[in-house]
Parts: C-alpha cells; sequence; structure tokens
C-alpha cells in the first residue's frame, strides 16, 4: 500500500518540521530493504526507479530486491551489503525526513559513524530470527556516544518467525533492557516485515495482535534536534578576515544567540570586549538577534587578538578554559590508542596536541565487556584523561553538545571521536568566592636553591611491600642533596587530616582525593611531595594523577601478596587474618595494580639503596631532579 | 531561522572551514545552477569577495548561452576566473560508452589544471539527491595522487569534524552544497535573485533540468517558463534529474566508474 502524504510546498516548509535519521542494525538485518520499502509506501521513488531495480534483480538471477535501490556502488550490489553510508529523503504525513542508511558491517563502522553523527533521531533494526547481535549492541552504544537520545526499533522479518507475538515480546524486552542500561529509552519498539510491507506503513492482520505505532508513525513522532537556541552563547571563530578595513571576526553560533551591542568574554584568553556590527552580504550591517547555526561574521569595539580556535561567550556565562579534559571516545583506527600517545585533538575549530595522560576505561560495545584499560582497540570505546598542550574554551557534553565533543587525529585523519565528560577534572572549580592566592616566589626561585621542581611522588602497592620503608629513605637522600622532600604517609594523615574518613570505597577515594591535593600543592610550590599510600582503586589514582598533573609521578611498589604478609611490619596481615581488619587490602583481592606507571619496584629482590637509586634516576630523566649544579660541581 | 537559512548556514561553515584548512584552493565554475548558488554562498561567507579562483574547465562543448553568462558574471562578481581547455577525446579511454568517455575528457581537463595550478583543495557544487553514488560522498572527499575517489576507504567525519590533510600531490574535493537538494536550489536562486541561464526555462514544451555539454545533455519535457513554475513541477514530478545526462543511463556502473576515475 502507498500512504497518502501531502505534496511539498515552499508556504509548508517552514512549518513542516525536518527531520534527520539514520537506520542502523547488523549486517542482514533488513535496513537498506526497510528504506526502500518507506520511500515505496510513501511515495517518494522517482519514476522508473521501481522498474529499474526489477532489470537489475533479474540481471543477477535474484528476487527483487529493495536494498539496491540504496545500494548504489557495484560492488554493495554484487556482495549484497552496504558498504558507506547514503543520504535520501522522503516526506510522512507530518515531517520532511532525511533518511541516513549507515553500513551494518564492523568493518564499516567509520561509516556508520558519519551517518549517525548527523541524524536527530535513529532507527534500530533487529532480525526477528537472529535477535539480538554484538552490532545491534554496538550500534545502540554509539548512538548513546554520539548523543541521539530518540531511537525506535524495529524488529524485521517477522514472516520468517510466522510473527510470533512471543518471540518478538523476547527481543523487544531483551533491547530494551540493554538500551535502557544505556540510558536510551526506546520510543517504540515495532514488529515489521520490510519485504512484505507489514508495520511499515500499515498493521496488518499478520501483526493483528500489536498495537503500537507503525515505522512511518514512529519517525513522525521524532522531533528535530534538541533547541540549541536556549543554550548560553558558543560563537567558534573560523577565521578573521580583513579583505577591506573591516576586520571581520567570521564563525558560527553554536549555540545561544547574538547581537550588537553585546558584551562577549574570547576564551580561552579571557579577553572582553563588546560586539560593534554583525556584518553581512549584500546588506551590512545587519539588525536583529542571531541564533544558534547561524554562520555570522562580527566586528568587536576594540582591537584585541582574536584568532581561529577561539570561542566566544556572553559575559557571566562564558565556557571554562582548561588544558585537561576526561573524554568518552570511539576509537576507529587500526592502531590502538595507547595511554601516553601524542595526539592532535580537534574540539570545534582548536586544534591542539594533547597528551593521552592515563586510559581509565576501555570496553568492547559489543559485548559490553570492561577490558584492561592500557589501551583502547578499534571499534572500542574508552574514557581518557588529555593534557592539552594549549588551553581551550570547553563545556562538559551534558551542559553543551556542540562546544562538549571532540575529535583526535593520526597522521591527517580523524581517528576516533566523542564526548567530553569533564573539564579541568582534576582542579576542580573555585567558586566566585574562593580567590586562591598565589605565593610570593616564583616557580624559578626554589627550583633553584633545590635543584629539583616541584612534584608528587606517589608509592602505591600492599601493605607491608616496602612503599614507606623506601619513602622515608628517599626523603632522606633528598634533603642530603638540598632538596626540599615532604613525607605524606597515608596512616599517619589519617590520624589527623583525615580522622573524619572511613575505610568505604567513597571514604578511601575522598581520603586519595585529599592526600592529592594537598600533595598538588606542595609540589605546585616547588616541594618534592612523596606519597606513600596502599590507594588500591586504579580510579583514585587516576584522579590523583588529574589533581596533581604533570608532576604525578606514579612508583609502584610491586612486592608480592606473600612476601608483604610475612614482612608484616605493622602486624596487620595478622589482625586481619584473626578478622579484626574487615576491610583490609591484601588478604582480599581488592587491590588494583597499575598498568602504566613511572616505575616499578619490586623489593624482593632489591635492596632500600638500589630502590632509592632507581627512583633518584628515574626524577631525573623526567625533569624533576636537576643535575647540571652536580655536574658542574664534579668538574671543579 | 527556516530551512534556505539553515542550508546557507551549513554551506558558509564549510566553506570558511576549506577556506582556514587548505593552502590552495579553487572553486570549480560549470555555469550550472548549482555552482552559481556555490559561488553566491562563496560571497557570502566571505562579504563580497571570493578568496580563491574560479575554475572552469571547459570542453568547448557548452552552450553558447553559458559561455555567455560566464563572461558577465566572471567580471561583475569580480572572479578570478581561470579556463582551461580539456584533452582531445582520442587520448580518453576508448572502452568507455560514447557519453561517458565525453565526460571522462572532463577528468582528464581537470587533472591537468591541478597539476598545472598545484591545488590542493577543489570546492565542487555537486548534491547528494543528484545521483546515487554522490549520495556516498563526504563534505571533505580525498581524492588520490591520480584524482581517484576510493569509495572503499572514506575517512570518517564526525559531525562537522573533517579530514582536510590531504597527502603530497593528492588534493580533496569539498562539497559545500551536498546536502541541498534540487528545489532548495530553485528556492534558494529565487529568494536571493541569483542570476540563472534562460536554458532552464521551458520553451517550446521543453527545458533543461541539468546543463552539460551540448552533445550529451537533452532538454524534458516541460511548461515550467519561470522559477515558481519549476518548484510546482518539482513538487510533483518523478523524473529524475538527470534523466536528460545521457552518460548516467549508458550502464549500470557507468556514472560510478567515472566518479571513482575522478569525475565529479
Amino acid at each position: 500500500m502507498t500512504i497518502a502524504v501531502p505534496p511539498a510546498s515552499l508556504a509548508a516548509d517552514a512549518v513542516r518540521p525536518l527531520v534527520r535519521i539514520v537506520i542502523v542494525g547488523h549486517v542482514d538485518h533488513g535496513k537498506s530493504t526497510l528504506v526502500g520499502r518507506l520511500l515505496h509506501e510513501t511515495g517518494s521513488l522517482p519514476e522508473g526507479k521501481l522498474e529499474m531495480l526489477k532489470a537489475v534483480s533479474a540481471r543477477r538471477g535474484m528476487p527483487f530486491e529493495w536494498s539496491f535501490l540504496l545500494d548504489a556502488l557495484q560492488t554493495e550490489r554484487d556482495q549484497g551489503i552496504t558498504i558507506d553510508t547514503t543520504q535520501i529523503r522522503f516526506r510522512t504525513p507530518s515531517r520532511d525526513v532525511v533518511l541516513i542508511d549507515a553500513p551494518g558491517h564492523a568493518e564499516f563502522l567509520r561509516n556508520m559513524i558519519t551517518g549517525a553523527s548527523q541524524a536527530d533521531g535513529a532507527v534500530l533494526i533487529i532480525d526477528a530470527l537472529e535477535g539480538v547481535r554484538d552490532q545491534t549492541r554496538r550500534h545502540g552504544y554509539l548512538l548513546q556516544l554520539l548523543g541521539i537520545k530518540q531511537v525506535a526499533v524495529v524488529v524485521n522479518k517477522m514472516d520468517r518467525v510466522e510473527f510470533s507475538a512471543a518471540r518478538f515480546g523476547d527481543i523487544s524486552n531483551e533491547i530494551t533492557a540493554h538500551l535502557t542500561s544505556l540510558g536510551v529509552t526506546p520510543t517504540a519498539v515495532i514488529p515489521i516485515s520490510a519485504r512484505e510491507g507489514d508495520g511499515v506503513a500499515a498493521r496488518t492482520d499478520n501483526i493483528a495482535w500489536y498495537d503500537g505505532p507503525t515505522v512511518v508513525e514512529a519517525i513522525d513522532k521524532l522531533t528535530p534536534a534538541q533547541p540549541l537556541d536556549a543554550l548560553p552563547l558558543r560563537l567558534a571563530v573560523q577565521a578573521i578576515y580583513k579583505f577591506d578595513d573591516r576586520r571581520i571576526v567570521a564563525g558560527r553560533i553554536e549555540s545561544g544567540h547574538l547581537r550588537a551591542g553585546d558584551d562577549i568574554v574570547i576564551m580561552p584568553a579571557g579577553k572582553i570586549a563588546k560586539i560593534k556590527t554583525v556584518e553581512g552580504w549584500p546588506v551590512t550591517p545587519l539588525a536583529g538577534s542571531f541564533g544558534a547555526g547561524r554562520s555570522v561574521g562580527i566586528t568587536l569595539d576594540r582591537e584585541l587578538f582574536v584568532e581561529r580556535g577561539d570561542v566566544i561567550g556572553h559575559a557571566g556565562t562564558a565556557p571554562r578554559d582548561t588544558r585537561r579534559l576526561r573524554a568518552r571516545i570511539f576509537w576507529l583506527h587500526d592502531q590502538p590508542l595507547t595511554a601516553g600517545a601524542s595526539v592532535l585533538v580537534r574540539l570545534g575549530t582548536r586544534e591542539t596536541r594533547a597528551n593521552v595522560v592515563a586510559i581509565e576505561k576501555a570496553v568492547d560495545p559489543g559485548d559490553l565487556a570492561s577490558e584492561a584499560a592500557s589501551e583502547i582497540k578499534r571499534n572500542h570505546v574508552g574514557e581518557i584523561d588529555l593534557s592539552l598542550s594549549q588551553p581551550v574554551a570547553a563545556d562538559p557534553a551534558d551542559s553543551n553538545p556542540r562546544t562538549g565533543r571532540l575529535v583526535i587525529e593520526i597522521n591527517g585523519r580523524i581517528a576516533g571521536g566523542g564526548l567530553v565528560l569533564s573539564v579541568d577534572s582534576g582542579q576542580r572549580a573555585a567558586t566566585a568566592d574562593i580567590v586562591p592566592v598565589e605565593s610570593a616566589l616564583l616557580p624559578g626561585e626554589r627550583a633553584a636553591r633545590y635543584r629539583h621542581n616541584g612534584a608528587v611522588l606517589w608509592f602505591t602497592g600492599l601493605p607491608g611491600s616496602g612503599k614507606t620503608t623506601i619513602a622515608r629513605a628517599l626523603e632522606r637522600r633528598l634533603f642530603d642533596r638540598g632538596g626540599s622532600p615532604i613525607l605524606l604517609d597515608g596512616d599517619t594523615l589519617r590520624a589527623g587530616l583525615n580522622n573524619d574518613l572511613g575505610f568505604s570505597p567513597a571514604d578511601r577515594a575522598e581520603n586519595i582525593r585529599r592526600l592529592a591535593e594537598l600533595a598538588a600543592h606542595l609540589a605546585a610550590n616547588g616541594h618534592v611531595a612523596i606519597v606513600a599510600a596502599v590507594s588500591p582503586a586504579l580510579a583514585d589514582r587516576a584522579a590523583a594523577r588529574r589533581i596533581a598533573g604533570d608532576r604525578f609521578r606514579e612508583i609502584y611498589v610491586a612486592t608480592s601478596a606473600d612476601v608483604c604478609e610475612q614482612r608484616d611490619p605493622k602486624g596487620h596481615y595478622a589482625k586481619a587474618r584473626a578478622g579484626g581488619l574487615p576491610n583490609f587490602t591484601g588478604i582480599g583481592n581488592d587491590y588494583q595494580p597499575p598498568t602504566a606507571s613511572e616505575l616499578v619496584l619490586d623489593t624482593a629482590g632489591l635492596s632500600v639503596s638500589e630502590a632509592v637509586g632507581q627512583v633518584e634516576t628515574m626524577l631525573a630523566q623526567t625533569d624533576v631532579l636537576i643535575e647540571d649544579l652536580a655536574d658542574l660541581a664534579a668538574h671543579i | 531561522m527556516d530551512h534556505l537559512d539553515a542550508l546557507e548556514a551549513q554551506s558558509i561553515f564549510i566553506l570558511r572551514e576549506a577556506f582556514a584548512r587548505l593552502k590552495k584552493l579553487a572553486l570549480l565554475w560549470s555555469l550550472g545552477k548549482d555552482s552559481n548558488v556555490m559561488i553566491w554562498l562563496a560571497r557570502k561567507a566571505f562579504f563580497g569577495r571570493v578568496p580563491f579562483p574560479a575554475l572552469h574547465v571547459d570542453t568547448g562543448k557548452k552552450f553558447p548561452e553559458m559561455y555567455a553568462f560566464r563572461d558577465t558574471y566572471a567580471k561583475e562578481w569580480d572572479l578570478d576566473l581561470r579556463v582551461d581547455p580539456c584533452p582531445p577525446i582520442d587520448s580518453v579511454d576508448p572502452t568507455l560508452p560514447p557519453a561517458a568517455r565525453s565526460a571522462a575528457r572532463k577528468t582528464e581537463g581537470l587533472k591537468l589544471a591541478l597539476a598545472k595550478y598545484g591545488f590542493d583543495g577543489l570546492i565542487a557544487g555537486i548534491r547528494r539527491d543528484e545521483e546515487a553514488t554522490r549520495a556516498k560522498e563526504r563534505v571533505f572527499s580525498p581524492r588520490g595522487t591520480e584524482g581517484g575517489w576510493d569509495v572503499r576507504d572514506q575517512p570518517p567525519e564526525f559531525w562537522d569534524q573533517f579530514n582536510a590533510s590531504p597527502p603530497p600531490g593528492a588534493h580533496l574535493r569539498i562539497h559545500p552544497i551536498l546536502h541541498w537538494t534540487e528545489a532548495d536550489i530553485w528556492a534558494y536562486t529565487k529568494r536571493e535573485g541569483i542570476p540563472i541561464i534562460p536554458l532552464y526555462l521551458a520553451q517550446d514544451g521543453k527545458r533543461y533540468r541539468s546543463l552539460g555539454d551540448q552533445d550529451i545533455t537533452f532538454p524534458v519535457d516541460s511548461n515550467a517558463a519561470s522559477i515558481d513554475e519549476i518548484l510546482l513541477e518539482l513538487e510533483t514530478t518523478k523524473v529524475p534529474e538527470r534523466a536528460g545526462r545521457a552518460l548516467d543511463h549508458e550502464t549500470e556502473d557507468a556514472f560510478e566508474r567515472l566518479r571513482v576515475a575522478g569525475y565529479l
């Protein structure tokens, strides 16, 4: 059947919403067939197209194949798969739809991302016979990562399961649970047969037991992308043009509004100006207010250095400037992304080198298995901590989707991308009432006296591994060479500063946070803060690294549990074995060893002074100890 | 912001990204309705000035009305116009069907112009709705050193982040109006008062919907003698835009072969 769709008319264009939807799902679950059927039933096929498809199918000796409509490439038709994303338009009774057909094959995930990243909503397709597959889950995960919240699920090929309501119910429950766990609520779950037409534009007798919307009705309910106009102003600067005597700042309004006369802040530098004019062509200057999505050009009331990559906001609601970001990204490159990697990050129009400080989580979105977080493999998702070589203006994605997303480039090609989870995550925002006071000394003054730069040396390892012993010996060694080491022992601080904290995971995390804040403060003032703390959780230590930034050095005292228990310097193991220390780390399995520390020490075969020597070598190699003066002295 | 405003803003964004990120750009001007809109958009993006050359790869077989249009508006729009000829037909793959072979001449002309000027970016006015392989294009689409399009290995485009670092000797095709439809082009042409070549308007029951070379482009049946009438016609017609383009219909994959080899 073909449903009645009102003809396009120019007057109606202004009021008919335009939505972009992407059709995703496992290979062979019927995406292209559904698209062909949708176009046919909404009367959107050009003349002769049906006949052409019949001829193409016949030439290949196949029954009629809808997917040939979109699978335009020869290889696609020959292999019966969609290789690249494509876009096509059609109309439902109340929407103009741009339909994006995305490939299901794992090796074409980059094409699926390319298509889906343009969409307002999605249709996720599942084969009734095969049920939910890895690629189905992967696509569900990616939709969530791309910020697509409206997902209609269709269970296709119901004809192959005799239109069984029970089979439909099982799949419906499974996919609903999966999507809900990702924070996406399906707008509908629809039983269909794309080939036969059931459930696409009409509820047929075959699915008489189903009383929800058809696919066309579900698409009709999708709404265009979120209103960016209501958010604070973000103008991403693309360039400064000086083609005549005007100096025009050109860019796109990503969110919010602007007009001539507005007070603005140019981030990340934080310079303040007023918009003098909004320029245009062929008419200029332009009056009125300009909202999200507009590409504009403005002039300012004063000469300021503004450059590509800057973000303009209004005074009071400007974005944060930061050199540190935490992001959840999808990785597409053949080579896994590893901690320590040097990459190029693009955030809006800003481009900057960045270092992957840590990989905190890695997940295969196909089976949702978390993996050892030392790298993110191709087509996997991970959470990373980035240190940027230039400050950027950014927002967390949940407060602004446009300035809260980034891509990573390797060798000139986009290799991954995703959402900003937090900005400046380690250095918590100072509230308006708190004005941190800077030291009276310059950083270099202390370094010149102590012959070292400020650092946080974080010793982690099981109780009894030798952390405190090495830390104390190191404190002595650094002091004897004229430095300013300060020992921060976990137990000692728990006796005072942290005596309000217990041993729950939350209290342990807070204990580490305070240790890290204190150590980072000392390091920022030129001291070497030596922290000795079991700090069993990877996430807590990653948080400490974020707080201390580039000054952080992690030293893993990797002595085995057996050796530690034999030593038992504080009698904790014995007490724990006797049941007296219920939350003791060491006998349980709750210690998470580091995956990428600056130094690993195994004290089983190492003397204390050898261990300290290794720490010193590492400190010299990582620019904490300044050796040139010592060398000079040796030559006198 | 209405539909045409949104299309315009996105195209301006793309043009400005191309200008910011590539060193040596040119805009391909085929004199048709799409590339005329594209030049107009470039003038909007850069406040009246097109800051890169307009390149016409000339087969010598355009309609006289098209040459007249070019010479008038190159001057009026203050374009840095470069006209480069195509090589003779016998230098083109003889196994191609006749119309495709004629079109492939243009690809050769394009390659010669690229080599001559060293452009690393070519802005082209193709649209997704014109033809099925064009629907699979990227906004910034890399071409190999031979000008070829590797459809199997297109880089990902996340949101509006484009890949803009072609390897040495290669170039990028930039498609600022990929997301427009034929009806959008006409509605915008009307709204902005962009001049058009009269061949698009019906005379004696025929008009050109798509303008290529004289020998391989044919008019379609139509009584639409104004842009308003064209728009009305587009609402009801089911005849594809390129129906009058011979090369699209010679073999199933004629157009794909041309595009993979570097055709627009």
